[in-house]
Formats: structure tokens, C-alpha cells, sequence
């Protein structure tokens, strides 16, 4: 390993332990509202890969979001309480939790990515505003069903706690879980779009016909595309669900998938550093702007209007911020090193 | 076999409401190819501006038709000039920006309106004054029919009559349907295409106004967020019955009325907003068209 990346992965663990021992410090409100912001940038990063690099147009991005939170609250509840009792019984509290967390996450992402397979399947023979139409149509569908299942709480909403186990606390507020989650997110996705292989997504957004012509299986990266991103809007979902301790499915309906595609457009379709800022900017706005009281979403809203008219492609257009594309294979890198990429 | 008839009646009532917001969506999209999220909030708009105009004029305690035309005259005017500024200011400046920004902006424009009538209206429920009296004009065996349903039907069918004979038969509705054909084409004949979008606009922005106010006769019950699902399914409706066909946003409409109205009568009333988006994803995965649409070849 070379002296670099050494001294930045001892940045990263840095950065984590003082995440880690940040909520100590800070007032549980802002403690939310980080949170809150870190699984924005989640939601918003997974969907700028369908979006942004693949070109497709899914507005029913909370659907899986809301499948994920409630899948991995479910596996929580029904049979995740009772293994953390028992893992706490042989390992010290905290390691225990470490250990148990990872679980309700890849649940929540997987039970998420196998809707999103269910949907994409179909659904991405559509183009344009017609698959845009039928994901907003998913996704609703998705969040009416879970409303009426009766198991995780229908209409009163669910909350993060075990009858049978009622002394283990469920939640997982800890900004470190959430920003390494964010990081490892949006290492994957800048990975697999800046890698080699990304540039498979991009040439279907470009032009299908041509990405079709010189041999990519368009359908097969759009799936892909579509699985990924459910995938990580689920493990987005399980995060909100933690560390609310209670979800409700009124927070997944086509707003919160509207909101989503804002992050995306208005950070810049193909930027994944553009989806962060946007992100993180617009989950904090509303925040910020309390000191005005009822006026606050008038000028939010007014403000997202002048943003995208002075801006029409994007706080960053294609461009990022920080050197994400550089995540993507090395042996490329060098490769491409000295040719102005496009 | 009554109260088929009856379900069916009242679902065509609901379905002629959800014609009418259909129809600004699908004017709209066939010379814009926008979906204007924000036209669920100009129906609350319409619904909110007839309550106020009501309490004004003091028509609550006076019932009556011609209070009923008055309150429908100043609500569909004010809501056009609404839909023409909407316009102007968020959609107009995108007009080259590609098809998302405008997207954006339009959910900027909803949010805006929302967060606006919670703010001007308050977010509580209002009740929107009787302009007509409720009374049984029909009744045979089950089966009954108020003036309202009556006055709601034939209002609904007045305005889109208006509307079938502007398009097919005025200059400006000629305008329009050559700006949906082919807008650059339309432009280099001389049509001016700005005034037909802003002229759409204010068709479209104007029934939603009257729905809204047909809502506020039969479902009395007016908040600030009241267009989100509506304005959604109405959109359902004009998929369903061809995006961008002006016949096809009636039919789709009233079918989507009828079709809930019937779910929540005889199955249970939880799957009533879902039906709505199954049928839609059927109809995408079936016929993407609808029912009236033409199948379109992809341009390069």
C-alpha cells in the first residue's frame, strides 16, 4: 500500500471516530438532521445512476426506499431483536451492535433491489416520459401495499421495537454508520460508473441505438442500472428506518420521490458530487431557513425555481467536484492519463 | 343491481371532475410534452378562489344558479391568468433547457402554491359553501339523483363541449393542434407558438378551476394540499386515455371515476388510490398510448 493511500484511509477512520464521538458534542436535533442529510445523499447518489449516467427517468425512487425501510425494520422487529439479545449477552455491548447492523442493511437493500428487478423487467422497455410515468406508478403502488399490510403496522405506522424482546433498543443513530455507509455508497456507484465498464451506461444515456450497435446489451445495463440503484435506495431506507425508530408510509410517497429527482437534476444529471452537494444543501435548507417561520418553504420553493431557470443543467452539469471519476479502475486511469476526457 | 346503478352514477360524477384537470394535462403535454405537476394546485387554486369569491359576495346564505355561474366565471378567470403566469415565469425560461429542468420547476411551482395557500388560506380544512341545496331530484327505488351530481355533470359537460368546439373549430384551437403536430413546422407557418403554449396554458388552467369548484359543491371539504392526489390521478386518467388526445382525457377520466367509485363500493375503499397505478402500469405495459393515442415512431 502505497504511502498515500495509507495516510487517506487514516483520514477516513479520522474522520469516522470523530463522527463517531461528534453526537456527544452536538444537540440531538443536528444529530437528526446530519443523519438525515447523509441518507438524502444515499437516496440521491443510487438514483443519479439510473438518472443521471444511464439516461433512464424513474420517478419512483422512495417506492424502494420505503420497501427497504420497511423490510429492514421488519427483519429488525420479528427476528433481528432476538439475535442482538443474544449477541450482546457474548460480545461487549457496542461490538455487538457493529456486528448486527450490516444484517436489516443488506435485507432492506435486498428485498428492494428484487422489487426493483420485478419492475425494471417490464417497465424499462418504455422510454422516455412513459417510464418515468409507469416508475411514479410503481413506486405509489409499492407504498399503498405496504400500507396494507397489516404485519408492519398499516396505517398507525411501525415502530422500532420488539414485543417479545422489549429491552433491546433497535435504533442505530450513529452518524459513523450512516456516513460510512454514504462513503461506501458512493464509492461503489463512482466505481462502477467511472470504472471501464462504466462507460457502458453512459453510451445508452448518449444514444441507445449506437450503444446498442456496437454490441452493449442495452436492456441487460439498463436492469443492472435499475438493480443497483433499488439496491442502495433500500439500504438508504433501513438507515432512515434506524435511526428514526419509527417510519410511517406517508414519508415514501411520489414527494419524497419528487424530492429525489430534485437532488439529482438540480446537482447535475451525470455528476455524482452534484447529487451530494444538492442533497445535502436541500435536506439542510428547510432547516436553516426555520428563523422564518411559515414563510421558509415559500422561499425554498422559490429558490429551487430560480436555481433550475439560472441553471438549467445542474449546479455542476456532468462535471464532479471531487476527483470521484479517479475511484474507477486504475490500469484505465493510467491509460487514459494525459488525454482530455470528455 | 340498484346500486350498480347507482355506483356507476356517482362514478361518473367523480370521473367527469377528474376529465376536466385531465384535460389541462393533456393540452399541456400534446404542445409541450411537459407534464405539469403543478396543475393539481391550480385546481386547488380554482377550488380556494371560489370559496373566497363565495364568502365575499355573501352567495353562501343566497343558493342559487346564477351565483353558482358568477363564482365559476371569476374562479376560471383568475386561475387562467394563474396557469398564464406559470407560464411565463417557469416554463417559458426552459424552453431549450432539455425536458427535465422544466420538470423540476414545475415541482418547485406546486410546492410553491402549496406552501403558499398554507400560508394565505391556513392548512386547516375549510368547508366550501352550499351554492346550491342539496335536494333529491330523481328517485327510483335505490337509485337517487341529486341536483348536485346533476349540476356537476352538466357543468362538466358544458365546458368540454366548449372546449371540443374551441379546438376543432376556432383559429386558435387550429393553432393548437398544429403546435402539437409539429411545433417547429407550425412556427415556420407563421403560427405564433408562444401565445398558443401561454393560450393552452389558460384553457387547461381554467377547467381545473372549474373542477375545483364542482369539487367544492360535492365534496364540501377544501384544504391546501387537496390537489396532490387528484391532480395525480387525473394525470392517471389522461394516460390512460391517450396523453396529448383531448377525447381521450374525457373517456379516461370518466372511466378512472367509474372504475374507483366501483373498487371502493365492492371491494374496500384501502385499494382505491391503488387501482388507480395499477391501472396505469397496465395500460404502460399494454398499450404506453392509451386508449386514444397514436402509436408514435421514435425520432432520432
Amino acid at each position: 500500500m502505497s504511502r498515500a493511500s495509507l495516510v487517506r484511509l487514516a483520514g477516513a477512520g479520522l474522520a469516522l471516530v470523530a463522527l463517531h464521538e461528534l453526537p456527544l458534542a452536538l444537540n440531538p436535533y443536528f444529530v437528526t438532521i446530519l443523519a438525515r442529510i447523509g441518507i438524502a445523499i444515499i437516496a440521491a447518489v443510487s438514483l443519479q445512476l439510473v438518472n443521471g449516467f444511464t439516461g433512464q427517468f424513474s420517478i419512483g425512487h422512495a417506492g424502494f426506499m420505503g420497501l427497504g425501510a420497511y423490510a429492514s425494520a421488519a427483519f429488525s422487529v420479528y427476528l433481528g431483536a432476538g439475535a442482538l439479545d443474544a449477541l450482546g449477552g457474548a460480545l461487549p455491548a457496542g461490538l455487538a451492535r457493529l456486528v448486527y447492523f450490516p444484517f436489516p442493511l443488506v435485507c432492506g437493500g435486498a428485498v428492494a433491489a428484487a422489487a426493483g428487478l420485478v419492475v425494471a423487467v417490464p417497465t424499462l422497455r418504455l422510454r422516455g416520459d412513459y417510464l418515468a410515468i409507469a416508475t411514479l406508478g410503481a413506486g405509489e403502488i409499492i407504498r399503498i401495499a405496504i400500507l396494507n399490510v397489516d404485519a408492519v403496522g398499516g396505517a398507525r405506522g411501525f415502530s422500532l421495537a420488539s414485543a417479545a424482546h422489549p429491552g433491546v433498543d433497535l435504533r442505530f443513530d450513529s452518524l459513523a454508520g450512516v456516513y460510512g455507509v454514504a462513503a461506501l455508497v458512493i464509492a461503489a456507484i463512482a466505481r462502477l460508473v467511472y470504472a471501464g465498464g462504466g462507460l457502458a451506461f453512459r453510451a445508452v444515456r448518449e444514444d441507445e441505438t449506437a450503444a446498442e450497435s456496437l454490441g452493449i446489451a442495452t436492456t441487460r445495463v439498463k436492469v443492472e442500472a435499475f438493480l443497483v440503484s433499488s439496491f442502495f435506495a433500500g439500504v438508504a431506507g433501513a438507515l432512515f428506518a434506524h435511526s428514526e425508530g419509527y417510519i410511517h408510509t406517508n414519508s415514501f410517497s411520489f414527494v419524497r420521490s419528487f424530492e429525489i429527482v430534485t437532488f439529482v437534476v438540480l446537482g447535475g444529471l451525470g455528476s455524482l458530487s452534484g447529487a451530494i452537494v444538492a442533497a445535502a444543501v436541500l435536506t439542510a435548507a428547510p432547516e436553516l431557513l426555520r428563523g422564518l417561520g411559515e414563510w421558509r418553504m415559500i422561499l425554498y420553493s422559490l429558490l429551487l425555481i430560480a436555481a433550475m431557470i439560472l441553471r438549467p443543467q445542474g449546479l455542476l452539469g456532468q462535471r464532479e467536484l471531487w476527483p470521484l471519476s479517479r475511484i474507477g479502475a486504475p490500469e484505465a486511469r493510467e491509460k487514459a492519463d494525459g488525454v482530455p476526457r470528455a | 343491481m340498484d346500486n350498480l346503478i347507482q355506483q356507476l352514477l356517482n362514478g361518473i360524477t367523480w370521473g367527469s371532475i377528474y376529465a376536466l384537470i385531465a384535460l389541462g394535462y393533456t393540452m399541456v403535454y400534446g404542445v409541450l410534452r411537459l407534464i405539469n405537476f403543478a396543475h393539481g394546485e391550480v385546481y386547488m387554486m380554482g377550488a380556494m378562489t371560489g370559496y373566497y369569491t363565495a364568502r365575499w359576495l355573501g352567495l353562501a346564505t343566497a343558493p342559487g344558479v346564477a351565483g353558482l355561474a358568477l363564482v365559476l366565471a371569476v374562479s376560471m378567470l383568475a386561475c387562467g391568468l394563474l396557469g398564464a403566469v406559470i407560464e411565463r415565469v417557469a416554463y417559458r425560461p426552459l424552453r431549450s433547457a432539455g425536458r427535465l429542468a422544466p420538470l423540476i420547476t414545475a415541482i418547485g411551482v406546486s410546492l410553491l402554491l402549496q406552501n403558499t395557500g398554507q400560508l394565505v388560506f391556513g392548512a386547516d380544512p375549510k368547508f366550501f359553501p352550499a351554492l346550491v341545496r342539496s335536494e333529491e331530484i330523481f328517485r327510483s327505488g335505490a337509485i337517487a339523483i341529486s341536483n348536485i351530481q346533476l349540476t356537476v355533470l352538466v357543468t362538466a359537460v358544458v365546458l368540454m363541449a366548449a372546449l371540443e368546439y374551441i379546438v376543432q373549430r376556432t383559429r386558435f384551437g387550429r393553432a393548437m393542434r398544429a403546435v402539437s403536430y409539429d411545433a417547429p413546422a407550425a412556427a415556420l407557418m407563421g403560427v405564433p407558438v408562444d401565445r398558443v403554449i401561454i393560450g393552452t396554458f389558460v384553457l387547461g388552467s381554467m377547467l381545473a378551476a372549474a373542477a375545483g369548484i364542482l369539487v367544492g359543491l360535492s365534496n364540501p371539504k377544501i384544504e391546501p394540499l387537496m390537489g396532490l392526489m387528484p391532480g395525480l390521478k387525473a394525470f392517471v386518467a389522461a394516460v390512460l386515455g391517450g396523453i396529448g388526445s383531448v377525447p381521450g382525457a374525457m373517456v379516461g377520466g370518466l372511466l378512472l371515476g367509474v372504475i374507483e367509485t366501483l373498487v371502493t363500493g365492492y371491494l374496500s375503499s384501502t385499494y382505491r388510490d391503488a387501482i388507480a397505478f395499477v391501472i396505469l402500469v397496465v395500460i404502460l405495459l399494454y398499450r404506453p398510448t392509451g386508449i386514444f393515442g397514436q402509436p408514435q415512431t421514435e425520432k432520432a
